[in-house]
Formats: C-alpha cells, structure tokens, sequence
C-alpha cells in the first residue's frame, strides 16, 4: 500500500533518434512534474488535488500537446478538452472545445464540482470559465511556432497528422511504421493514489493535428481517456477515435473488477491485445499502489514513482 | 443462431400521472417504430441500417425528446446529440451541439463512415452536415409549443431548488401544477423530459448496433452534453451484444452503463438478461436509467429502477412488446 502517481506526455511513434534538443526538455518536464505530484502526495494532498494539480503543470509546458502547445485544428486554432475523475465518489467533469482557458482540466474540475452537469463544450463551456472567473488568454498563448509548423505539413501532406513529437524534417518520413505515414499524438495525463487509498485520474489535450473544428477526441470521454474507480485510476493518450471505440480506460478497470485480473496484467492486455498496434499508452494505478505503463507506439513519455522510493522518467 | 432481435425505447423515467391519451399516442409510435425495424429485419438489412432507420423515425415524430420535440436549453433553443454503433468492428460516430440539422443520429453515421474522426460537436458537426447535404432545417423546427411551455416550469422549478437532487418524496415542488413527488435531475418529473430515444438490433447474421438520440436536459446550460452521445456511456455495442441507456445523464456517465452490461457478459460471463438485471441493480447508486438490449443470439431485454420507461422489443419467433411500467 502507499500512494503511487503516474504521468504521461503522450505516446507515439517517437523516432528512436529524438534529438537531445526534443528530448531534454520533455524528460525535465516529466521529471519537474513527477516531483510535484510526489510533494503534494507526501503532504496528504488527496488524489483528486494531485492529479489536477500535475496535468494543471502539464498543460503549461509547450513541448506537450495541452493547454498551451496545443496542437491545431484545420482553421489554425485551438481547441483544447480534459476531463476529471474522482475513483472515491466516481465523481467527473469534462469540458471539450475551449479556446481560451489555461487550464482546461480546472475547468474540467468546476463543472464537476458546481455545475449539475459532468460534461461542457464549446461556447456554453467557456461562458462558464466567465462566470467562474477562472484564468483565461488569448489564443497567442496557446498557439507556438512548433504548431504553426505541424499544421502546414499536415496541410500539405493532405492528412490528419498524429505525431506531436517535432515536426517532419524533410525526407525523414519512412521512419514510421505506419502505412498511411501519420504519426502518432501526444496528450498528457495523470493518475494517483493518495495514501488513503483514493485514485483519482485527469487527461488534457488539444487533440490532432489539422482535426476539423469540432472534433472531440477519447481525452474527454469518461471511460474512453479517462476513468477511476475504487481499485485503479486510468489516463490513456494515442489515437483518439480507436481509443473511443475501444473504452480502454474503462476496460481495464472492468478487467480487474469483474476478472480479478492485477493492474499490470488488464492494463497489458488491453493495450497489447486489444489495441491495434502504434495506436494506444496509457498509464495506470491501482489501490494497493501498483503502477503500469503500457504502451503498443514506439515511445511514450511518461514518469511514475511510489512511496516505497522506486521512481522512473521514461520515453 | 437466434435468428434477429430489437428493441426501441422513448425515455426511462415517466410521469406516473401522464395521460391515458398520452400513453396511447406513446404505445402507438413504439409499435410503429418496431413494425419499421421488423419490415427492415425481415428484408434482411443489416443491424446497423436498421438502428439507424428506426431512431430516424423517432427523431421526426415530436413525442419524444429528440429531434422534433427535443428539450429545449436554458436559451430556448435546441441541441441535439446521438451516437451510434456498429457492433462487428467497434465502429462508432457521435455528434453533440446540432441546431439545424433534421436527423442527428444520420450525422452521426455518416462521421463514423465519411470522416477520419468518430465525435463532431457544435459548429464544426454542422460545417460537416453541410458538406455533406444532410437535410437542415431552421432551430424552430425542432421547437415544438409543449415543449417552451415546459421550459418554463423548469425555469420555475429550478427557482426553488437549491440542490439539483430532490429525494423521492419531496413535497416542496413549484408551484406550477405538479403533483408529482417524483424528481429526476432535480426537476419535477412531469417536467423533466427524459424521453432520449433509441433502438438496439442483431440481424439475421449475428451482428449487433446501437443507437441513441436526444435532445438532452429540459433547461439544460448551452453545451452541456450528457449521455446519449458518449461511446461506453449511452451507448455500446460490440460482437456480444448492443445496448442503449436512458434516464439521468450523469448516473449513466458514472456507470458508464452500456460498456458495462458488455463487459460483465465480456469478463463474467453472464447471460444478456443477467447483465442487464445486475448493471441496474448495482451500477446506478442514486441515479435513476433504464437500458435495452440484444444480444447475438438472438434475445433481447430491458431494465430500468425508475418507475417506467417507454419501450417496445421484438424477436424473430414471433415475440413482440410494447410498454410503459413495470
């Protein structure tokens, strides 16, 4: 027993020869958040506060695709969604289509705390982060040269781009294993268990690269991108449609609850079995403090640590 | 092989003191829509066209809450969602936010089939309804006089509430003329509207869909999505079965309903029946719904904890039913 946390940036077909400039400010990144989940974890912070609190970090961090660094919609813009969940209470909030609040999954939490709703989008969410007063800015903070970039190729390669990672040198696109030559996509996520055993889970994006306005991903979906209940909280980040479709966060926890099936093993197999292949990540934890990362992409960026000291940054 | 099976519903959650003619005008659409769905089964479309066909019908009659007839937000205006699956290859497509468009759950196949994504909401759903020549048709349309004049008892209604939830027995209603005690979603129900539809098949080949449509919470806060067009939650189907939930949208999100009565067949290996029985009695907490279902072999079945629920099932050996209360 004991908390545990687990993060992600995204998973994808990140090249096996990520230049260090891409890489050391992610791993940093990861690292900087873990630690503080991890302090807020040892100050009895509860899960629900920790994880929104990390994703909160996340969503400020350019390099990955949430909040600002938000990657963007055909129309240039962004669209950012996240949802919340409280694994005690199976409490949610989510929002979808916001274009100028910081931090979606604050927003995410508000509705699940003062409205009687679990799920805003568009106007009527952001009519909401007004009333609310919450932190919002204009589209220049959100929108970063990085993704101008990504938009133009996607434009001109004609296609819905997946990967978050950095944007196509050119003649650098037979590195993926993907036949169509997209490119998996990054999200960030959350999940924690505090030490009174209550898991909380939190995911935030802004979704593909060149999506059609409108277009709403698995990150918002409650048992899609996101899910807790009482033995395991759940973030999963990949493509967004077969994510849906697949109710990956959901079924491991269904796994464990109606198989008995450990963490590792439901979170193994539907990422591994069910999934089709480069398409899925997802990090977990389970009540007793367990931890698993899985993913069926070239890479994910991820971090965790438990209580009795293990710790990890991966990609 | 069971041979095919379906199930429509028009809302879990009824006034116990609706009309008789009310009920009637209810039974009369259910079986409708059934005999549509049966024609088409017996000609052989797939499970998937016939969802799709069936929730059409009951998205242009304006008794339900859907379509025309959809509960209106608190603006006055209408917003609808569906979502719809296709059991063999877990195909799904959702729309949210529609104003204009006639026939959301037709939207919402054709993002499943005509774009690379499976969920449109808001402006993008109807800049994707015009590039594909979806009928479209003014908000008004879908306003119907029954509908503005239960907005306003909702508006009422929500004057004097302080909580969302009122306890079963509540006496200190509105004072609009509603005897009722009973509440959903902190409204009154005879006010509440929870009359989301949908319909459920397995054709003759096995194969499962589901579909759900609504125009959501009478008095509802613009953008506000509920249940009906979340894959998992309001709706689900898979090689097992296909499932369609209805009732209080934050209840079925919670449970996310229609993935669970699959996966306790998935993971536990229970009977259709079983699975919808347990999913009711032990997944909503609180919270009031109702589901139907089929499976592939052939059966179909409902359930709700509420005090009825609009809905009419059909198989192919002859059985057929239309009914409102326990």
């Amino acid at each position: 027993m004991g908390w545990a946390i687990a993060l992600h940036g995204g998973a994808g077909d990140i090249p096996l020869s990520l230049p260090l400039e891409s890489r050391q400010p992610r791993e940093e990144a990861l690292r900087r958040c873990l630690q503080i989940g991890v302090e807020a974890l040892k100050a009895k912070k509860p899960s629900l506060d920790v994880v929104e609190l990390v994703v909160r970090e996340l969503e400020n961090i350019p390099q990955f695709n949430a909040g600002k660094g938000s990657v963007l919609t055909n129309k240039g813009t962004v669209e950012m969604e996240a949802s919340i969940m409280d694994g005690s209470t199976k409490n949610c909030g989510a929002v979808s289509g916001l274009k100028t609040v910081v931090n979606a999954v604050s927003l995410a939490r508000l509705v699940m705390e003062k409205t009687p709703h679990v799920y805003l989008a568009f106007d009527g969410a952001e009519e909401f982060a007004k009333e609310q007063g919450i932190e919002t800015a204009d589209s220049s903070h959100f929108i970063t040269a990085e993704n101008v970039e990504r938009l133009k190729q996607a434009n001109e390669a004609h296609r819905v781009q997946l990967d978050y990672t950095q944007p196509l040198q050119n003649g650098s696109k037979e590195e993926r294993p993907n036949a169509n030559g997209d490119v998996q996509l990054g999200t960030v996520g959350c999940v924690s268990v505090d030490s009174y055993g209550n898991l909380a889970a939190a995911t935030s994006t802004g979704g593909l690269v060149n999506k059609r306005v409108g277009r709403i991903g698995d990150s918002p979906i409650i048992g899609a991108g996101t899910y807790a209940s009482e033995l395991c909280a759940v973030s999963c980040t990949g493509k967004g449609e077969a994510i849906l479709c697949a109710t990956v966060a959901r079924d491991v926890a269904a796994m464990m609850e109606f198989k008995g099936v450990p963490l590792e093993e439901a979170a193994s197999y539907v990422i591994h079995e069910c999934m089709p292949k480069g398409t899925a990540g997802l990090v977990a934890v389970s009540a007793a403090g367990e931890v698993a990362m899985p993913y069926n992409t070239t890479g994910m960026f991820r971090a965790c640590a438990t209580e009795d000291g293990y710790s990890e940054v991966a990609i | 092989m069971g041979g095919w099976a379906i199930a429509v519903h028009g809302g879990a959650g009824v006034d116990p003191n609706l009309p008789l003619q009310r009920q009637e005008q209810a039974k009369q659409l259910l079986t409708r829509c059934l005999n549509l769905g049966i024609s088409a089964l017996n000609s052989n479309l797939s499970a998937i066209d016939v969802v799709e066909l069936v929730v059409r019908e009951l998205e242009t009659d304006p008794l339900f809450n859907s379509g025309r007839g959809s509960a209106l937000t608190e603006k006055g205006t209408v917003e609808m969602e569906a979502s719809i699956m296709d059991g063999p290859k877990r195909r799904c497509g959702a729309v949210s936010g529609l104003t204009t468009v006639k026939n959301p759950i037709s939207l919402a196949r054709l993002v499943m089939e005509k774009s690379p994504h499976s969920y449109l909401a808001f402006s993008g759903a109807e800049d994707f309804a015009r590039q594909q020549g979806v009928e479209v048709v003014d908000n008004e349309y879908f306003i119907t006089p029954e509908n503005v004049g239960m907005l306003k008892l909702a508006k009422e209604a929500n004057a004097i509430l302080f909580d969302y939830r009122i306890p079963n027995g509540c006496e200190t209603t509105c004072g609009a003329n509603v005897e009722s005690p009973l509440h959903m979603n902190g409204l009154p129900i005879s006010v509440y509207a929870p009359e989301t539809v949908g319909c459920v098949v397995v054709d003759r080949e096995g194969r499962c869909a589901a579909a759900t449509s609504t125009g959501g919470l009478m008095n509802k806060m613009t953008g506000r999505i509920g249940d009906s067009p979340l894959i998992g939650s309001g709706t689900y189907a898979c090689d097992l079965c296909g499932v369609s939930c209805t009732g209080e949208g934050e209840a079925i999100i919670r449970a996310t309903l229609a993935r669970e009565v699959a996966a306790v067949m998935e993971y536990r290996g229970l009977g259709l029946q079983e699975a919808v029985d347990f999913c009711i009695k032990t997944r909503l907490d609180d919270g009031k719904a109702g589901l139907i279902a089929v499976s592939k072999n052939g059966e179909v079945a409902y359930g709700f904890n509420c005090n009825g629920m609009f809905r009419g099932c059909a198989t192919e050996n002859g059985f057929m039913e239309v009914g409102i209360w326990e």
